[in-house]
């Protein structure tokens, strides 16, 4: 395997190994994310998806492999340049994980107060604003989680994601849990605000919809292993049987659910 | 063959427990003294553990003074009851009653509070969600608490120290009838500095031990609803015995002659 990371890769892994226990979660992904676009990994619950993002946050430390953002190992990093590097990131998490201890504009602020040391007048303007670019106006900034729908608390946190105008963003089930015209809102806003920043996105999710929108590129992780990856045209003719059973979403095919039949 | 495999899983999990507490007390006293510091967090924390603990700890120690002092009445003949009274209640209460029942209650009320809302930030995702906002959740979360409680602790104990000795005096002239004068008199005497600050370190360490159990707990636990419940049970618990458990080893070692 050559050694020297892939100089159009934002991201890149090689050969990630995760296991928890004798469960093997990540069983050698590689996975390359270029500069500037967007890939989505599809693929089923219990497959490593969330796991395979941690390990990049750092949140979660591989057992094996190696992981490069901007062609830097973040696996080999001490601990000041691994706080350098999680600055470029951004994160939309699957039940948004706000902080339900802050009012909203505090949530969205939060990356810029604590983790910049900006003034708090500052960041609240920023914040502000950003609320207004995923729908929400002022009004709502006073708020506290708790009184927000989910849809609306999804926005927040999509707004907290970009409140520090990262270079790579992570979607974790960007739609999961909203009704599909609120989960079509949620990836117009996606496509829009990332676009407007430039970034690399990473995303991960078993809606289809959502993936055909929101991609330019797709890979299907199963068992721990990226199985076919390609361009979001490519996939549905991917010729491959997991693939098609995954976005026709078919319970008859290679994937077998683990579900005892009566 | 079985009992011996019993005995060796939970051999191992202790082990590992210990382990994983080790390394959580290493990372958590690491930052304390590594910028960034949240002060902020930190005086908000001092408000919830300290200053929001206060009438539970006055009203245990003033009670606990109170039925000391009965105690110890009815325990002596009456000849020198009175001057024994006002001395056991005045060295009990600062050597162990004050800090020790003051920090067993602050264990109950803090240690669960801490655990349940670091639970559930840890099930909601909001401590990784921390780590992505460049913020690290030990110096966010945990060193707050662990400074607030070792800072707020001596203060509280010293406050019911003079609250359970105010309960002593209470019951004492009130209903067994002491001569004030000499009761003060007598608590004075046999008050030591050493009793008061030995009373004050040991009570830092039970502050340390409160918000540490509370923050393991809740790191650690997963699992929703129930992990949550369970980590909230296990802080309470795992904090009582450690206090009760360092208390000795201490009043050994601060006592020793």
């Amino acid at each position: 395997m050559a050694n020297k990371p892939d100089p159009d890769a934002k991201i890149e892994l090689r050969g990630v190994h995760k296991r928890f226990g004798p469960k093997v979660v990540l069983d050698g992904i590689d996975l390359t994310v270029p500069r500037g676009e967007s890939l989505v990994v599809i693929g089923g619950s219990g497959t490593g998806k969330s796991v395979m993002i941690k390990s990049v946050l750092g949140i979660v430390k591989p057992e094996k492999g190696e992981i490069f953002v901007d062609g830097r190992n973040v696996l080999e990093m001490d601990q000041s340049a691994r706080e350098d590097t999680l600055r470029k990131f951004g994160m939309l998490f699957q039940g948004a994980a706000l902080f339900d201890s802050l009012p909203v504009w505090e949530n969205v602020a939060f990356g810029l107060i604590q983790g910049r040391r900006m003034k708090r007048k500052e960041a609240k303007e920023i914040a502000i604003d950003k609320l207004s670019k995923v729908g929400l106006g002022a009004d709502v900034g006073e708020l506290y989680p708790a009184e927000l729908s989910g849809g609306m608390q999804k926005r927040v946190g999509l707004a907290r994601a970009i409140a520090a105008d990262p270079e790579i963003i992570f979607f974790d089930e960007p739609t999961t849990g909203l009704d599909p015209i609120m989960a079509d809102v949620i990836n117009e806003l996606i496509v829009d605000s990332v676009k407007e920043l430039g970034a690399t996105t990473l995303s991960i999710t078993h809606d289809m919809a959502s993936a055909r929108k929101i991609a330019d590129k797709v890979a299907m992780i199963h068992k721990g292993k990226i199985i076919w990856a390609g361009s979001v045209e490519e996939v549905d003719n991917s010729g491959n049987d997991y693939v098609d059973q995954f976005i026709h979403g078919r319970a008859e095919g290679p994937i077998q659910m683990e579900v005892l039949k009566p | 063959m079985n009992f011996l495999a019993v005995i060796g899983r939970v051999v191992i999990a202790t082990l590992a427990e210990i382990g994983k507490l080790s390394r959580f007390t290493w990372a958590a006293v690491s930052h304390v003294l590594r910028p960034p510091f949240f002060l902020r967090m930190t005086l908000q924390q001092m408000m919830q553990i300290g200053y929001f603990s206060l009438p539970v700890v006055a009203l245990t120690a003033f009670f606990t003074g109170g039925v000391l002092a009965l105690q110890i009445h009815y325990g002596s003949n009456e000849f020198n009851s009175e001057a024994l009274v006002a001395t056991v209640v005045a060295l009990g209460i600062t050597r162990e009653l004050g800090p020790v029942m003051g920090a067993l209650m602050v264990a109950g009320r803090v240690s669960a509070a801490i655990a349940a809302e670091l639970g559930t930030m840890r099930v909601t995702e909001q401590i990784d969600a921390l780590t992505t906002l460049s913020t690290n959740p030990y110096k966010y979360l945990v060193v707050p608490r662990i400074a607030a409680a070792v800072i707020t602790l001596p203060i509280l104990v010293f406050i019911a120290d003079i609250v359970g000795i105010m309960g002593g005096y209470m019951v004492s002239t009130a209903s067994l009838d002491f001569n004030a004068g000499v009761y003060l008199k007598n608590t004075i005497n046999y008050i030591h500095d050493n009793g008061i600050s030995s009373g004050l370190i040991k009570a830092a360490v039970f502050g340390f031990i409160i918000a540490l159990m509370g923050c393991f707990h809740g790191f650690n636990s997963k699992g929703g609803a129930q992990g949550v419940g369970r980590a909230t049970t296990n802080a309470v618990v795992s904090a009582s015995i450690l206090i009760l458990a360092a208390n000795y080893v201490m009043t050994s070692l601060l006592f020793a002659k």
